[in-house]
């Protein structure tokens, strides 16, 4: 299968204060599309700085960076805002809804980027809602929601612009084992069944075996398990 | 961008409510930012307008040159006499000027609202008055009779001091007057006044054949030009003479400067602390929610639709804050009757007049604090790292 995540000598590097600190060393690693990754690794390893290359959320000091046949790391910020809007679906450890949307208004969010109409917005939710098994609770606003229906709302979310790409940050990081297997057993139907990219940062050796494959990044390098690399 | 930005919009509108406190900082500070402006600038507002009101461009006041008001001028009664009669005049039916040589003085009476004493006008008018003011109508009682000491009251005289009510005796210069009649002159200066024939008030006042000022009916305001030259020409005569509106429009020039600084002066001070009450309150919200505006720019949202969704938030709350506080301006002091001191260091009752303009000028007011109050939010929200904002939550 083509590389849908290609990064070549990629270098990372953060400014504190006077001192440079750098997070990825030279990495180079392959995701063909229709994986679905773990990136494995200890705190302050560059696992979550390596998600948000991946995901267009920041740009490397170094090296390229081609996600979705773009070369991301050339673009502007408006330009990777818009990106992201086509190819990327995020999925954050605490769920990061809207407070004070409901269920369906949070799913509708990225459709707003979009052209559809009111109409197909709403198909749209409704069919994502469906996928992960939330229709019924479409009106509910977050806080009416349990952390494993939030979850889920989030995972909709990401899932209801149809993007290459689903990334995801510890997803099941806030969640009891049980509702973590559930939100793992569905993210794991998302990349078989329908066919979505998906990478996965977890400290969570379990969340990983539900992964196809697993990265490990120790001081900002590849130490094992390596995907088309 | 309009989807983007209504979107986000409606969502920190949605989430006032969860800091209505800090957002209440917003309104309240506008308000009473914008109702003090209001009311110090409808007094401006009244206060020009009593005075402007007074006068016809046909009628002309004659003072000594270079007297500034009537309470520092005098005229010869020889004088008088050829200061009516110069060409120009208006003559009644009988063939004599419609015109009134006049004096005026100050008498203290205690005002209604403090019971402290304030000075109010005593003018002593001619028997051509009635002529030569036909804007004057009596409301209550009768006219004063010349060669007695009674006095008729201005409307708004009456609303202010007390013991001016019809029937009321009222000391001046050890001699006992008694106000016989109440008089309304469309909400002029003159309002604010007493009046009483003249003969009687010159003598009251020992003034002998001193007058302060002629006031002068013209056949046409056309005339005033010829009759100008005519007076300012006499080798008898130094005089100054003007058209009651420009008269009275110079008296109130300086009294509307120094209001007119005091509204724009406090105003801009309450201003500016206004703006850092937004400021720290769009700073709190921005900052509230640096979460969902870090997750929205991660979904795809653009940094112009954050902008424009914080400066709307501001732009909202500050019309809001300007509405209520034009509306309480509005609500207290339209029509409320204040006293400043006058030329004539006697009190000028005038109603303070909240003009729409007025009112749109406090909300344009509001909404230029606003704007300053959401810039720096603003762009700080659209500056927020996405992936830094992420991991700080």
């Amino acid at each position: 299968m083509s590389a849908i995540v290609s990064l070549h000598n990629v270098v990372k590097t953060y400014t504190r204060g006077k001192q440079t600190v750098e997070v990825l060393h030279n990495l180079s690693i392959e995701i063909a599309q229709g994986d679905f990754v773990a990136l494995m690794g200890p705190s302050g390893s560059g696992k979550t700085t390596l998600l948000n290359l991946i995901g267009g959320l920041d740009r490397p000091s170094k090296g390229e960076v081609n996600v979705a046949g773009e070369r991301i790391d050339q673009l502007s910020s408006g330009q990777l805002a818009k990106w992201r809007a086509r190819h990327v679906g995020f999925v954050f450890q605490f769920y990061n809804l809207m407070p004070m949307l409901s269920a369906e208004r949070n799913v509708e969010l990225p459709l707003l980027l979009t052209n559809l109409s009111s109409a197909q917005r709403k198909q749209n939710v409704q069919a994502a809602l469906a996928v992960v098994g939330l229709a019924e609770r479409a009106k509910h606003k977050p806080a009416e929601l349990s952390g494993g229906q939030a979850q889920r709302v989030a995972i909709a979310r990401a899932l209801v612009a149809d993007p290459t790409l689903l990334v995801c940050d510890e997803p099941t990081g806030d969640l009891d084992r049980t509702t973590a297997d559930e939100i793992l057993h569905l993210l794991q139907m998302l990349n078989k069944d329908h066919g979505k990219t998906i990478v996965m940062v977890t400290h969570d050796p379990k969340a990983a075996e539900f992964a196809s494959h697993q990265l490990h990044l120790d001081k900002g390098q590849l130490v094992e398990g390596s995907v088309h690399a | 961008m309009f989807k983007q930005t209504a979107a986000i919009t409606s969502m920190n509108l949605r989430a006032i409510p969860q800091r209505i406190g800090t957002s209440w900082v917003i309104v309240i500070g506008i308000a009473v930012t914008v109702a003090v402006l209001v009311s110090v600038l409808a007094m401006v507002a009244g206060f020009s307008k009593t005075l402007s009101s007074t006068g016809r461009v046909d009628r002309v006041i004659v003072l000594r040159g270079g007297s500034n008001a009537e309470l520092s001028s005098t005229v010869s009664r020889e004088n008088t006499i050829n200061i009516m009669d110069a060409p120009g005049v208006k003559k009644d039916t009988e063939g004599k000027p419609v015109a009134s040589a006049e004096m005026v003085a100050v008498v203290a009476l205690p005002l209604k609202k403090t019971g402290t004493a304030a000075n109010l006008t005593v003018r002593g008018v001619g028997l051509k008055n009635a002529e030569l003011r036909p804007e004057i109508h009596l409301i209550a009682g009768r006219m004063f009779q010349p060669a007695l000491r009674e006095l008729i009251v201005g409307r708004s005289a009456m609303a202010q001091f007390k013991g001016v009510d019809i029937g009321s005796h009222i000391t001046i210069r050890d001699s006992e007057w008694t106000v016989v009649g109440e008089f309304e002159s469309g909400g002029d200066a003159h309002e604010s006044e007493l009046m009483g024939d003249i003969e009687t008030v010159l003598s009251a006042f020992r003034r002998g054949n001193t007058f302060q000022s002629v006031t002068v009916m013209l056949d046409s305001p056309e005339a005033f030009a010829q009759y100008k030259d005519k007076l300012t020409t006499d080798p008898t005569l130094t005089v100054d003479v003007e058209r009651e509106p420009d008269y009275y429009a110079a008296q109130s020039k300086q009294l509307s400067k120094l209001l007119n600084f005091l509204a724009f002066g406090v105003g801009s001070i309450m201003a500016i602390g206004a703006i850092f009450g937004a400021l720290n309150t769009m700073y709190s919200a921005v900052s509230a929610r640096s979460l969902e505006i870090a997750t929205l720019r991660a979904i795809g949202f653009g940094a112009g639709a954050v902008v424009v969704s914080v400066f709307v938030e501001a732009l909202l709350l500050s019309l809001v804050g300007g509405l209520i506080g034009a509306a309480a301006a509005w609500l207290f002091f339209n029509g409320n009757t204040v006293n400043t001191l006058g030329a004539n260091f006697t009190q000028v009752v005038f109603r303070l007049t909240v003009t729409p303009h007025l009112l749109v000028s406090g909300i344009i007011w509001s909404c230029i604090i606003g704007v300053l109050g959401g810039l720096f939010p603003a762009i700080r929200a659209a500056r927020l790292p996405v992936a830094t904002a992420l991991r700080a939550a």
